[in-house]
């Protein structure tokens, strides 16, 4: 198996589903950082098979509503002086704050430069606050 | 402040007084004729929409208020790039309450975040009319006596037709209720209606193509207009006109106390000798507007007689 040293001080973004590591690189803004980031891709996973991980060199803030929104099942682990000091699980967040982009063209945010507001529906899946509409694919 | 984007802002319980003083000015109308005496009625149409845009206006003017306003965004300053958030702050300032027609969707909403004053969404694109769900709601209960225990029948184009989404919302909060959606495959309501509202509340429902066979089951007939544009083929539009276009004939089939609404404008959906039925009740629909506006209008204001 492929070793990447162990972190001091930084975050771990566990339990990626597999193939999805490099969207939530890029949704979690971590192309922008100056620490060492790594991203391993299909390490083996006793409970997923395959899984993908993130280890963030530095201790920074993460949007959790992103990685929410694109695996809820993901967890995110704070590590200080070589230990996990906090594990947190993350959900499917209420709302969604220029995350996903409305896809309808007949929406107002199609015609006016304003924030893309999506809320969780009760069948758990993402409507624009504005047309109701499902949403198209994440912010670039 | 409350606003009224979308038809389910209100409860049912608010739904129900709203009706109620909907019924009391239908019942003596120039009672109400001074209530809104010195109050403005912004009507911001960004597109052109005459009947919705009249009946506000009608209503505003049966409460004793004035009218101001623009009937298309050529006229507006959105013609000059101003965003719905600015102008609405602009007219918070000369309107005590704004009606906004707007051809993208959602714009009532963003209006109504920025606004001073109580904004009634007049219709936003295909979404939302709420204003018309409450006409529709307000026709049922004085033909029916209420809004429980009825089998609805909606007809026609399911799809696209904002009406009926906004109806089917709008009655699944009342018990008792059944739906019979009667449309051509094509047409059916969109797949977010059956997971969204009608299984999660467990409310009865049907999806068939002959109008003929749900006819004598029916409370209410709620026609739509099924559009050639609809259709991917010419060929499936002449086969299926037809088959949803109320005639005397089918008429024949349905209650004595059924009632028939239709949003309005009406093409060739419903032929003319159906006017002088007395089940037809979307000449009385029309003239429910005005007063469900008025009752809009005066709730929203605060206002009592």
């Amino acid at each position: 198996m492929l070793n990447i040293d162990s972190i001091r001080d930084g975050v771990v973004i566990d339990h990626i589903k597999a193939g999805t590591g490099m969207q939530i690189y890029h949704l979690a803004n971590l192309d922008r950082l100056d620490c060492c980031v790594a991203l391993i891709r299909n390490a083996r996973s006793g409970k997923y098979g395959h899984k993908d991980i993130i280890k963030i060199e530095g201790l920074i803030d993460l949007d959790l509503d992103v990685l929410g929104y694109v695996d809820p099942d993901i967890t995110v682990d704070t590590i200080r002086g070589g230990m996990i000091v906090e594990k947190k699980k993350l959900a499917k967040p209420r709302k969604l704050v220029n995350v996903i982009r409305c896809k309808n063209p007949r929406c107002i945010t199609s015609d006016e430069e304003i924030e893309h507001i999506f809320y969780l529906s009760e069948n758990g899946r993402y409507r624009c606050a504005y047309c109701e509409q499902e949403p198209n694919k994440p912010i670039d | 402040m409350r606003h009224l984007i979308d038809p389910l802002d209100f409860s049912v319980e608010e739904i129900d007084a709203l009706l109620y003083l909907a019924d009391q000015i239908a019942e003596n109308p120039t009672a109400f004729q001074n209530v809104c005496a010195h109050k403005k009625l912004a009507t911001l149409f960004y597109e052109p929409s005459t009947r919705t845009r009249l009946s506000f206006e009608a209503a505003m003017l049966n409460l004793g208020g004035s009218v101001l306003g623009f009937s298309s965004a050529d006229s507006s300053s959105a013609a000059k790039g101003e965003s719905v958030a600015d102008t609405i702050r602009v007219i918070s300032s000369y309107a005590d309450i704004a009606a906004m027609r707007h051809p993208k969707e959602g714009a009532p909403l963003r209006a109504a975040r920025y606004s001073r004053i109580p904004v009634i969404n007049a219709g936003d694109g295909g979404h939302q009319h709420p204003t018309q769900t409450l006409t529709d709601l307000m026709t049922i209960r004085r033909r029916m006596g209420s809004l429980s225990d009825l089998t609805i029948g909606l007809c026609g184009d399911l799809k696209f037709g904002r009406t009926v989404h906004s109806l089917i919302k709008s009655l699944s909060r009342y018990p008792g209720i059944r739906f019979i959606l009667i449309s051509p495959e094509e047409l059916r309501v969109p797949d977010y209606v059956i997971s969204e509202v009608l299984e999660p509340k467990k409310i009865p429902y049907e999806q068939v193509t002959s109008l003929e066979n749900a006819m004598p089951l029916l409370d209410i007939l709620y026609m739509t207009r099924v559009q050639r544009e609809r259709f991917f083929n010419e060929e499936d539009y002449i086969r299926l006109k037809d088959a949803y276009i109320l005639t005397e004939k089918k008429m024949a089939l349905a209650k004595p106390n059924m009632a028939v609404l239709h949003p309005l404008p009406r093409v060739n959906e419903i032929v003319l000798e159906v006017d002088d039925d007395p089940r037809a009740a979307y000449f009385e629909q029309a003239q429910n507007g005005v007063y469900v506006r008025m009752a809009l209008i005066m709730t929203l204001l605060g206002l009592t007689k």
